[in-house]
């Protein structure tokens, strides 16, 4: 009645909720069965996003510390020991990405991209790292998917899968990386590489930084043919690109002219000042 | 493969990519074309003599969606089937004006709330994502919410037109589509934020409907809050 209505709009108390106490005496309302069956849907949606969230992260961490790894990599004795190091770590990696892939059985991969991203970048940042160290050559994105496909590793794995399987459940799963994600991880390789070159000088090791300032160019080169007509977040990349590959070249004119002058076990120090001369004449933001 | 084979090989997959989202583009111009033309219809319900010719807008109405429908039919070919999301973003905006403009419609027409799969039937598309070009749930709430602060709009010009009746029926629509909304548990995207609003559109009718009920305008009040679903 009117009394109530006055009452109502001088109060802060959710109407809503004298409803909903009316809403259980009779039974729910076509629309309220529908906005029942959105809640599940949307937190079932939300739930498998969190998963995927989670899993990116922990493959993010995993591939961080294989990096980290790597860079301690000589040709020194246990040269061959961190190696094998990283590929166990990159194998605990590809066992996160295989949860990833079954998460995403069924689903469209690109509704979940944003979750996983992140997390297969660092992915091919790090395999393409170790790829080039075992090679000196870069993964191409065809060879990092093929050591993407999994197949059930035995039969207490098919019985425990997801909720969302089919009568038929597929004893292979897959996870492409995307051509972008793949460009972006790789983009973040050159930086990694650029720190390789300065801490190898610092070894003593005066091969490797010509040989990385070529193998850079190359995928310099590869990033200029591809200019503006990939997505903003590669053209982004670009800077910092150019500015490892200038430390890089800084290096190797660092080496030629004044390498043979210099004693090897002061080569380090020689470095460490003009790469920072360098990081102060271009003001880094 | 030399890097350079690799980058080129990447570089023909953009270029790809950027052709499939200029088509993509040309066609969601189109329809945004046609939810301009059906807005400017149904808008007219809002001044006075609008509200006598409803019917007849919503038939011309309905018209229109047919193009829709052509339209749709065209977006659907310009990209694989199985990569909706990938483009997703391209059609998002106008596929939820399209919903907004199909509850909107149905509104006008039973002053009920257009179930998800008729949106999906008047769009020419599907309600589920398994059988091909789909609706998705967050488009079909976001355009809900839109008719929300329609009808918020369409209260207060009924009442200036002399219908007293209407509001009342805008106000147990919207205090039942509140409730459904509070069922959800929403994650801080624009989705939540659109669903803010609806509160103040909720306020509004209210404040409508008191200052009629206040006034004793509101004599049809309990024949008027009819059965609403």
């Amino acid at each position: 009645g009117s009394g109530g209505f006055r009452k109502r709009k001088h109060d802060n108390f959710p109407h809503g909720q004298r409803r909903e106490e009316k809403e259980n005496v009779n039974p729910p309302s076509a629309l309220m069965t529908s906005f029942k069956s959105f809640q599940l849907e949307l937190d079932s949606r939300h739930d498998k996003y969190e998963r995927l969230v989670k899993l990116s992260r922990d493959i993010t961490i995993e591939s961080k510390r294989t990096i980290f790894l790597l860079h301690r990599f000589t040709s020194a004795p246990n040269g061959e020991e961190i190696l094998s190091e990283s590929e166990v770590k990159l194998e605990a990696v590809r066992r996160k990405i295989k949860q990833v892939a079954q998460e995403l059985i069924g689903e469209d991969m690109y509704q979940f991209h944003r979750a996983i991203s992140p997390g297969l970048q660092e992915y091919v940042e790090a395999v393409s790292f170790q790829y080039f160290i075992k090679t000196r050559s870069l993964i191409s994105v065809e060879e990092i998917n093929k050591q993407l496909i999994f197949t059930a590793e035995d039969r207490e794995e098919t019985t425990n899968m997801t909720s969302n399987c089919h009568a038929k459940q597929p004893h292979t799963w897959s996870l492409k990386v995307t051509p972008v994600d793949y460009l972006l991880g790789v983009a973040d390789l050159t930086g990694e590489l650029m720190r390789l070159c300065i801490s190898s000088v610092g070894n003593g090791d005066i091969d490797t930084p010509f040989e990385l300032s070529q193998f850079l160019r190359q995928i310099y080169d590869g990033f200029t043919f591809i200019g503006n007509t990939g997505p903003y977040e590669v053209s982004k990349k670009l800077y910092t690109l150019k500015q490892s590959l200038a430390k890089v070249e800084n290096a190797c004119y660092t080496l030629k002219v004044r390498g043979s002058e210099i004693p090897k076990h002061m080569l380090a120090d020689v470095f460490s000042t003009k790469t920072e001369l360098i990081d102060q004449e271009e003001g880094l933001p | 493969m030399s890097v350079s084979e690799m980058f080129a090989a990447l570089q023909g997959a953009l270029g790809q990519d950027q052709d499939i989202r200029e088509e993509i583009r040309k066609v969601v111009q189109a329809l945004e074309q046609t939810a301009r033309e059906i807005l400017t219809l149904l808008q007219g319900v809002h001044q006075g003599p609008g509200f006598q010719h409803i019917p007849k807008k919503c038939q011309k109405a309905r018209e229109h969606f047919g193009t829709v429908r052509t339209q749709m039919e065209s977006l659907k070919t310009k990209f694989p089937a199985d990569q909706y999301y990938r483009f997703h973003e391209h059609w998002r905006f106008v596929l939820q004006r399209l919903v907004f403009l199909a509850a909107f419609l149905v509104y006008l027409e039973s002053e009920t709330l257009v179930t998800r799969e008729a949106v999906a039937e008047i769009l020419g598309i599907e309600a589920e994502r398994e059988r091909g070009f789909h609706l998705d749930i967050e488009d079909y709430l976001s355009g809900v919410l839109t008719l929300a602060s329609e009808l918020a709009r369409l209260a207060v010009n009924s009442v200036t037109a002399g219908d007293y009746s209407r509001p009342l029926r805008i106000s147990t629509f919207i205090n039942e589509l509140d409730s459904g909304f509070r069922l959800l548990n929403l994650k801080n995207d624009s989705l939540r934020k659109r669903y803010d609003g609806l509160k103040y559109d909720v306020k509004k009718i209210e404040e409508v409907v008191y200052d009629l009920s206040i006034r004793g305008l509101n004599k049809e009040a309990t024949a008027g809050a009819g059965e609403e679903k």
